[in-house]
């Protein structure tokens, strides 16, 4: 296969775009479209207090996930490193915990700065771990993120279980998009400023992908682009831990079916990327809240069981590859 | 030029490079030879910035290249390295088309382009240039990544063993290209290589290393001989001279 092609992608996103977030506006809202649209009963209001905010807040949550993944995939060089993958989701619920414990009355920006601050932590003990164990296949190195991130979690539940903060840690276990009202998701737009720093430096994080050699080659300061990388993927995961819980797998599937279809030049691919981490979840909400109607399925779930069948896949198909 | 000034690198006890001196003016090829462990990949990753030395220093046209902003270096000196794992899965023209990065800084413009379809004609990759790299065999990524370097157009380019994994056809078109490169104006080829017969055919100059140190430096004429067969790689052969080159031919 050559010369991908990106405008079919660019259709195909928006194809499957309008009719999901058209669908993600009402399901659920107890309203149709017509009631909204003549004015009939609380359709309009629980429109823009709830359907809507939910839906951005999806769009926003998947295409932070998605973006990060590709750029731990370029930092980690290995295909199968996401936030999941690498103990950065696991490093954040420790430093929720961590405010929980210690500023319990603490303001969402501090929790999320200091979850975003322990899950830098996590993630760079990550890629020492692996940059100093010798590793004799690339699947070890996802191997070593999710052992990392049990370790993480461990601790997190002994001092949560001691202190009596079992309930308050269990909203960020899985992901919940119900929860999501306006005035209580807005931090997620913090991830729109950093895609968008992502996409501006994209060249950069493309070159990383090709190692440190070449990166210090073509002259960049290798070591302040991997932390500049990790920071976003901080950020963007302590956000999403913090207003809706974990969404895992959302950084591996979507930057690895991308890749295969368009390649990695991340200049071209970083859009398609962040729109597809944003119409899965958004899709995985949606189907969530048909599957049992009236009752819903986190979105949380949904991704794990979804996304750890397309883990089995990517790794018996690109076993090679990466 | 480039200026190695009493350059040295320990791994644990041992001194893989040991204090070596070294002067390379610009324009030519250079051949880096010696016998496995002899710190040739070493001294050729502190030249290119990719290894820093424990002790010494390296000038590369009198700026330091432990303290030269890497954007300014990388217009300089371009380095290509043995291993080159790539996770991103690039075609070979955006492959190529990042060796303009020190130039354009990721925002190319018509001349980058120009000059891209340039190195990949160069080695020989036109057909193949939208084809992801994971498509091609060994010898084609060895070129894209040769014409990657030859897209930086840095005055200094440095290759570490870049015939591995190529078959002779595509190593003897390889190193008519960098022989090419060489006699360019104001362009230096340094290679490090392990076949004494190909450095002594197409260097102007070779360097021999031995236990991290200089063991000879001069025109292959000079310095391909019997002794350099028997102290430096230890082992039974002859050095013939035919149509003016040197060639060596080992004892079975």
């Amino acid at each position: 296969m050559s010369a991908p092609s990106r405008p079919l992608a660019i259709a195909a996103v928006v194809a499957t775009a309008v009719p999901l977030v058209a669908a993600s506006l009402v399901i659920g809202g107890g309203y149709t479209w017509s009631d909204v649209l003549a004015g009939d009963g609380d359709g309009g209001l629980v429109l823009l207090a709830s359907r809507v905010p939910r839906t951005l807040a999806l769009l926003l949550a998947g295409a932070g996930l998605a973006v990060s993944g590709i750029l731990m995939q370029m930092i980690a060089r290995n295909r199968f490193v996401e936030p999941s993958t690498a103990g950065t989701v696991e490093s954040a619920g420790l430093g929720i915990l961590l405010t929980l414990l210690f500023m319990p009355g603490a303001p969402v920006v501090v929790r999320m700065t200091v979850a975003a601050g322990v899950a830098l932590a996590g993630s760079a003990l990550f890629l020492t771990l692996v940059g100093r164990l010798p590793l004799g296949s690339a699947l070890m190195v996802p191997l070593i993120g999710i052992m990392l991130g049990g370790i993480f979690d461990a601790a997190t539940g002994f001092l949560a279980y001691r202190f009596d903060l079992m309930q308050s840690m269990g909203a960020f276990g899985s992901g919940d998009f119900s929860i999501v009202l306006r005035g209580r998701y807005e931090f997620l737009w913090v991830i729109a400023a950093l895609v968008a720093a992502a996409y501006a430096t994209a060249a950069r994080f493309t070159i990383l992908g090709m190692g440190e050699a070449v990166a210090t080659g073509v002259g960049l300061d290798y070591r302040r682009l991997v932390v500049f990388g990790l920071a976003i993927v901080s950020v963007v995961t302590a956000a999403v831990v913090v207003t809706v819980g974990a969404v895992p797998f959302v950084g591996l599937i979507v930057p690895n079916v991308v890749s295969l279809v368009l390649g990695d030049d991340l200049r071209k691919t970083l859009p398609v990327v962040a729109a597809g981490g944003g119409l899965l979840v958004l899709a995985s909400d949606v189907a969530g809240r048909l599957i049992i109607a009236p009752y819903e399925i986190p979105v949380g779930t949904i991704m794990g069981v979804v996304g750890s069948l397309g883990f089995l896949m990517l790794i018996f198909g690109r076993r090679h590859a990466a | 030029m480039i200026e190695i000034d009493r350059v040295s690198k320990r791994y644990g006890d041992a001194a893989v490079v040991d204090d070596v001196s070294l002067t390379i003016p610009a324009g030519g090829v250079v051949a880096i030879v010696g016998p496995n462990g002899a710190g040739k990949s070493t001294l050729l990753s502190i030249v290119g910035r990719l290894i820093k030395a424990d002790a010494g220093r390296v000038r590369i046209d009198d700026l330091d290249v432990a303290t030269t902003p890497g954007r300014e270096l990388a217009r300089r000196l371009s380095v290509m390295r043995q291993e080159n794992h790539v996770v991103a899965r690039l075609t070979v023209r955006d492959l190529i088309a990042f060796g303009r990065f020190p130039h354009n800084r990721g925002r190319p413009n018509r001349d980058d382009a120009d000059r891209v379809a340039e190195a990949i004609a160069f080695v020989g990759l036109t057909a193949e240039a939208d084809r992801f790299l994971d498509q091609l065999s060994g010898g084609q990524r060895q070129r894209a990544f040769v014409a990657m370097t030859l897209a930086q157009d840095a005055d200094y380019a440095l290759f570490d063993e870049p015939l591995n994994n190529l078959d002779i056809h595509h190593a003897v078109a390889l190193m008519r290209l960098f022989r090419r490169m060489g006699e360019q104006p104001g362009k230096t080829v340094v290679i490090v290589l392990h076949d004494l017969n190909v450095a002594a055919t197409y260097a102007d100059r070779v360097v021999v290393l031995k236990n991290g140190r200089v063991a000879g430096d001069g025109p292959p004429a000079e310095v391909i001989d019997q002794r350099l067969l028997s102290e430096v790689f230890r082992v039974d052969g002859d050095v013939l001279e035919i149509d003016g080159r040197r060639v060596i031919t080992v004892a079975r």
